[in-house]
């Protein structure tokens, strides 16, 4: 008897649950926050402040999202996964998103049952080298120690461009991206291979910088982006389109400086009325509010000021846009339309 | 004989002379070094060598720890602080601590309720003391009890009816164990001890929390558990885990050393597979896989899952501990305490178990070390320990390449803890001695 209704509850306990999670966006509501996994740490992607704030081209995305469905930028919370525990963390339903940047691939996408909503920042892989080891091209590197990160897509891509290109080289599996620093300056390998945006950022923390130098062979694609579960349409599409305000804004020249302004009545330009919902209905049709970009784009701005200030030239981690500008500047940033 | 008198022979002394202070090469420093350092040819090389050796290490790491910069705001400022100094291999830049030590003691624990963690640690020590000495006053032992309620609800906050339904379950239990005792026998009166506080929590504790609330709430501020963090975690983990494996290892350890068979395989079964298992894959069991089992939406928080692996990964090895104790005492004592008459209870309670545990302390204490260290594994499924949390203060753009300080720090705490445990057994073992 004891047992039946044990089993009882636990079974009304999992009806109940499965039925909440059909709706992550109603999940989000009733919450009152939006529940975000994030990197450990990773300069400029996501970093906790001395307060335990969360900051970073990453984190924005988040923000943005929260702030598109509940208005509120600050209604977030961080999980901070490890590589290893990130896609159990989103597949179980711990977490509502994953932004951490996470390269999109046939298998993470088909078979771990993930829908990548976009892509945030165009990466590819590239090697560090000491200046002095004399090397201008990674074809270069026959018979060479690498150093590289365990459990990542780069460890295949090294195995791939090394086979392809018929040269050997000998790899030093490391797990931390910092603990793989040390082993490279310490010179226990003679290049460090990961994404080249992480590449540039630690270059810029050697006490040296000028004596390393990073190839210029880009040897794998690794498009980042955040991603959700397969199986709720909806609430893929608001992340989508959340992202995607963030790109078209930029595009319209929409910035947190005058989002507010040009919210307030119909413009000239039709595209920027329909982004900020002072004409059509395209919020309504996502489940969201109308002004649901007006927020997302006043949470950190659009997706250039949220590069500029996390990751952009003038800041310690100094990168260009490269890719990463817009399609109108020779860039693989683009947005379909608003309409 | 009168003739070698004193008084009859002028030149012999007739008073002790006073004693004179040993010459300096048999006395004091000299003595001793010559004694421990240079005794042989061989011992003064060795000694040379290890002097040399020290001097190798003290002159490179003493002017860099000392040197260090505790005023610069990121690596770069520091590295020109430190290069402006002109030492050959650098120094440490301190300033990184200075910042972020609250945040690696604390987590992300509120800053205006770092009070009520600071009270948790405090009382913890005023619950440890009489269990550690034995002079202090046995009442004490009641809040020791009480302790671990009083501290959940001072780390997580919330309703203090949560703790105290939970209390009542044991308090219900022990009522249970009384009345059935003296109606139906021992084994009754254990089943219904088990049971009736299982019933309690599973069912009825929460309604009962929540109506008690509703009427008087008695609340402070909830923390959830993504903000704890540190040596905070740290500690908490570790010392549950310490506190709960040392009963639970001895129950097993008896169990394994028990007649009744399915008590034998139970026990059996659970030490051999948790010590065939590495303590990481429980804890990823812990994080990730019981995710899978659990219905969706279900918060089973993340501390509570760590902290139950971890202690039955140290349980297990406790009970181990626990046995070789137990192996190493003499059948005569387990004669004697049958000769005396006791029951099997009261025989492990008043004869072996003392004299099994005291023979066990050093085996008992590297377990609790070892599982305190053990804690920072936590960080590889994303709980921001000390270890975590270097990660996360590297990924700050003005510390992002610190390495060192940070982890030095890390290990001046952790051997600060473990050597005060490790002193504690020591002088435990001396004040138990008994073999003169």
């Amino acid at each position: 008897m004891k047992k039946t209704t044990f089993f009882g509850a636990v079974a009304a306990a999992t009806m109940t649950a499965g039925f909440a999670a059909a709706g992550t966006l109603d999940d989000v509501k009733a919450k009152g926050f939006l529940q975000c996994g994030v990197s450990t740490g990773l300069a400029g992607f996501s970093a906790a402040d001395a307060n335990g704030n969360w900051d970073g081209f990453d984190v924005a995305v988040c923000r943005a999202v929260a702030a598109a469905v509940l208005g509120d930028p600050q209604a977030v919370k961080f999980t901070p996964t490890t590589g290893k525990t990130r896609f159990t963390a989103l597949a179980s339903g711990e977490i509502d998103i994953l932004a951490r940047n996470t390269t999109w691939t046939f298998s993470r996408d088909v078979d771990l049952k993930f829908t990548f909503v976009g892509v945030n920042y165009y990466d590819g892989q590239g090697f560090i080298v000491p200046k002095e080891l004399g090397v201008s091209s990674a074809k270069d590197l026959d018979g060479a120690t690498v150093c590289i990160q365990t459990g990542t897509t780069t460890e295949l891509n090294l195995a791939d461009f090394f086979r392809t290109n018929n040269i050997s080289y000998e790899p030093v599996p490391i797990e931390t991206n910092a603990e793989a620093l040390q082993q490279y300056l310490a010179g226990a390998c003679d290049t460090y291979t990961t994404d080249a945006s992480g590449l540039a950022a630690s270059r810029a923390t050697f006490e040296n910088p000028e004596a390393h130098t990073i190839l210029p062979e880009i040897i794998s694609k690794e498009p980042l982006g955040p991603l959700v579960r397969h199986g709720d349409d909806q609430w893929a599409d608001i992340v989508r389109w959340s992202l995607n305000a963030l790109i078209a804004a930029e595009e319209l020249g929409v910035t947190s400086a005058n989002v507010k302004e040009s919210a307030m009545q119909a413009g000239n330009n039709p595209e920027i009325n329909r982004l900020l919902g002072t004409e059509g209905n395209l919020g309504e049709q996502l489940g969201l509010s109308a002004d649901f970009a007006k927020n997302a784009i006043a949470a950190g701005g659009n997706y250039g000021e949220i590069f500029a200030k996390n990751i952009g030239e003038s800041t310690p981690i100094g990168l260009a846009r490269g890719l990463n500008a817009q399609w109108t500047d020779g860039g693989l940033i683009y947005s379909p339309p608003f309409r | 004989m009168s003739d070698t008198h004193a008084q009859t022979v002028a030149y012999v002394r007739d008073t002790m002379l006073p004693e004179q202070a040993p010459p300096s090469t048999a006395a004091g420093p000299i003595k001793w070094m010559r004694d421990n350092l240079f005794s042989s040819v061989l011992n003064t090389v060795l000694t040379l060598l290890s002097v040399y050796f020290l001097w190798l290490v003290l002159s490179l790491v003493l002017p860099w720890v000392w040197y260090g910069s505790w005023t610069a705001t990121s690596l770069k400022e520091c590295r020109e602080v430190v290069a402006d100094l002109g030492l050959a291999h650098g120094a440490a830049c301190w300033s990184v601590i200075g910042e972020r030590y609250l945040q690696l003691i604390y987590g992300f624990y509120p800053a205006e309720l770092y009070w009520r963690a600071n009270l948790a640690f405090v009382l913890m020590i005023v619950a440890l003391a009489p269990v550690l000495y034995p002079n202090l006053p046995r009442k004490i032992l009641w809040f020791s009890a009480l302790y671990p309620f009083i501290a959940f609800w001072l780390l997580w906050g919330g309703t203090l009816w949560t703790p105290v339904v939970a209390v009542a379950g044991f308090v219900l239990g022990y009522f249970a164990f009384e009345a059935l005792y003296r109606l139906a026998g021992s084994l009754v009166g254990v089943i219904a001890a088990i049971l009736v506080p299982v019933i309690w929590w599973l069912l009825l504790a929460g309604p009962v929390a929540n109506g008690l609330a509703s009427v008087l709430p008695l609340t402070i501020e909830t923390v959830e558990s993504a903000k704890f963090g540190g040596f905070m975690l740290s500690i908490i983990i570790g010392v549950t885990g310490i506190a709960l494996s040392l009963p639970l290892g001895i129950l097993l350890a008896l169990g394994r050393q028990s007649d009744l068979m399915i008590v034998k395989a139970i026990c059996v079964g659970f030490i051999e597979f948790i010590r065939g298992v590495p303590l990481i894959t429980l804890l990823f069991v812990a994080s990730t896989l019981l995710n899978y089992f659990l219905p969706p939406g279900t918060t089973f928080d993340i501390i509570l899952r760590v902290i139950i692996m971890v202690t039955l990964f140290a349980s297990a090895y406790m009970a181990e501990v626990v046995r070789g104790g137990l192996a190493a005492l003499p059948t005569g004592q387990y004669e004697a305490a049958d000769a005396l008459g006791l029951d099997y209870w009261k025989a492990t309670r008043l004869i072996t178990m003392p004299q099994a545990l005291k023979i066990s302390i050093p085996g008992i204490v590297s377990t609790f070390i070892g599982l305190f260290k053990d804690t920072t594994l936590v960080s590889i499924i994303g709980l921001l320990d000390p270890i975590g949390l270097t990660n996360t203060i590297r990924a700050d753009s003005n510390w992002n390449g610190i390495v060192w300080e940070l982890y030095g720090f890390i290990a001046l705490m952790f051997f600060i803890f473990c050597f005060g445990m490790s002193r504690y057994s020591m002088y435990l073992e001396r004040k138990l001695k008994t073999g003169h």
